[in-house]
């Protein structure tokens, strides 16, 4: 039951190329990836694209397809219509390499600004006991597979590069939620979240929440929570009043 | 077959792809931003009309937008909230213009509507993937979008808003449990107040604050249960917006003798 697919393909290196069309043959249960392969092998061989376990859990086939962040692993070809142009480009946001393959290290960086667990120096390890409910929440997050496709969607660095220093992206925003949210955390989460790693401009647009491959609720258990624990901290005269009040310094409202 | 980094030359210059299309995206996206951009139109449209509108009161039946009614000179005595009306006769405005800033403050700080309002009105970004047509973006890390961080004190005049709203209905049935308006009033009270406890503040102050819910068995079951209402946020938030103009249209078309059959 094959036919022939139209595609354009984003192909350049450091920043300049251009979409190049193909007419490609395409299976019964292919998915993009499978195609991308299929031209590597008959006409454009030094076709350059990431993957890895082509089973959406490496994180490593994030392309933009049809303009959407996407898993080019996951995207079946069967959710196309026969006649329609497919067009395939690097993730936007991150600096190419060649073709589709993106310099995603922006990622890297931002995950060593932020300060690993921490936990109370009278605790040792082994003698951590927590409850499932306890940890449930921010299991969800662990669900994550590094596809940096929302960092790649989020308005905030993609549509203004010069907020890439001061914005870590939901990806990592969500990694700070969870940290804070942790029974053995002390580390301060919040002012630094607010303050360092641009909690605030994100405009909870949900963006982050429609492209993740895992349906990780990133805006609405992840950075809305957050936010909240930073108003707690930062921006609620009640809160801050009963905090001089009755002097809860240090931990602040780590319940 | 693949390519990685270490493979291939060092690019001369390393940037983004040069696309210069503002999106590829093929279907409908822009849907979602006029349509809200429509309704929420109409909604504002709407609520200046109401609030401005005098017919506020056929008895039993209170428009949501003109309630609670504080004043004296403007209030029937029946539509007074326990019989109460603390401002005296200096004040003759519409009593709405008095409480509006309540539930319109909740509204517009409200994480969905802000969402909705980013997108629709703002086109920050219009949708994903889409490019915004701004130059430069700060978001909510400044203000004045910072002050959206009040919210949680709006949240508290909306469980007081919410129940004023009950009473009216309760107060409803209790005097015409036939009416159609009082079944109208009941359906609001309840999708208003659903839409209060779904709110993200709401579900943050219940245990969302907390990092140890094991040692807080009833906040957790409170923060499950606004958790379930939570995830239909967007939902309750539309739904109670067009019960509340509807309600609130009824009531005052019967105030005007327009509706005038015998269960109105
Ligand atoms: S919700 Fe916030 S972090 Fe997620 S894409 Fe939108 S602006 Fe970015
Ligand atoms: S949160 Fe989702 S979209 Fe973001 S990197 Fe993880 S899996 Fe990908
Ligand atoms: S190849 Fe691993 S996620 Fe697609
Ligand atoms: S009412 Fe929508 S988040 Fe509070």
């Amino acid at each position: 039951m094959g036919y022939k697919a139209k595609f354009r393909v984003w192909r350049g290196e450091g920043g300049e190329g251009k979409l190049e069309d193909f007419t490609v043959e395409v299976n019964e249960g292919e998915v993009v990836l499978d195609i991308i392969h299929r031209l590597q092998a008959t006409q454009a061989p030094d076709l350059a694209v990431r993957w890895n376990c082509k089973a959406g859990k490496c994180g490593s086939c994030s392309m933009e397809i049809n303009g959407k962040p996407r898993l080019g692993c996951m995207t079946r070809m069967s959710t196309f219509t026969e006649d329609e142009t497919i067009t395939v480009t690097p993730m936007r946001t991150f600096p190419v390499i060649k073709d589709l393959v993106t310099d995603v290290s922006f990622n890297y960086q931002k995950a060593r600004e932020i300060p690993s667990f921490t936990p109370p120096a009278s605790v040792k390890p082994g003698e951590y006991r927590m409850q499932q409910i306890d940890v449930e929440r921010s299991q969800e997050f662990r669900k994550c597979i590094e596809c940096f496709m929302c960092n790649n969607v989020c308005h905030v660095i993609r549509d203004h590069e010069e907020n890439k220093t001061n914005f870590a992206g939901p990806r990592f925003l969500m990694r700070i939620a969870e940290l804070d949210m942790h029974p053995y955390d002390v580390a301060d989460r919040k002012d630094a979240a607010q303050e360092e790693h641009g909690l605030g401009y994100c405009n909870i647009t949900k963006c982050c929440t429609e492209v993740c491959p895992e349906h990780i609720k990133i805006t609405d258990n992840a950075l809305i929570p957050m936010k909240e624990r930073v108003v707690d901290r930062k921006y609620d005269p009640l809160v801050w009043l009963g905090s001089k009040i009755f002097k809860r310094s240090g931990s602040g409202s780590k319940g | 077959m693949t390519q990685t980094a270490a493979d291939s030359p060092a690019p001369a210059r390393r940037q983004r792809a040069q696309i210069k299309e503002r999106t590829l995206r093929t279907d409908q996206w822009w849907r979602y931003p006029l349509v809200t951009f429509i309704i929420f139109t109409a909604f504002l449209v709407y609520a200046t009309w109401a609030i401005f509108d005098n017919s506020f009161f056929a008895a039993p039946y209170h428009a949501p937008f003109a309630s609670p009614c504080l004043a004296e000179a403007v209030c029937p005595e029946d539509a007074r909230l326990f019989g109460w009306a603390p401002l005296g006769d200096w004040y003759t405005w519409p009593p709405g213009l008095l409480i509006l800033g309540l539930p319109a403050g909740f509204r517009f700080t409200c994480y969905y509507y802000r969402k909705a309002y980013y997108r629709g009105f703002w086109l920050s970004p219009p949708a994903c993937a889409v490019n915004e047509p701004h130059s430069k973006y700060t978001g909510e890390s400044r203000f004045p979008l910072i002050l959206q961080n009040i919210h949680r004190y709006f949240f508290y005049a909306a469980i007081v808003i919410g129940l004023i709203l009950a009473y009216d209905a309760v107060k409803a049935l209790i005097e015409k449990p036939g009416g159609i308006g009082t079944w109208v009033l009941i359906g609001n009270a309840i999708l208003i107040n659903l839409y209060t406890l779904s709110c993200h503040s709401c579900r943050h102050i219940t245990a969302g604050r907390l990092n140890h819910f094991s040692k807080h068995p009833v906040r957790y079951r409170a923060w499950g249960f606004v958790s379930k209402l939570n995830a239909k946020h967007q939902e309750l938030a539309l739904i109670s917006m067009f019960s509340v103009m509807g309600a609130d249209l009824y009531v005052r078309l019967v105030a005007k003798g327009i509706l005038t059959f015998t269960f109105a």
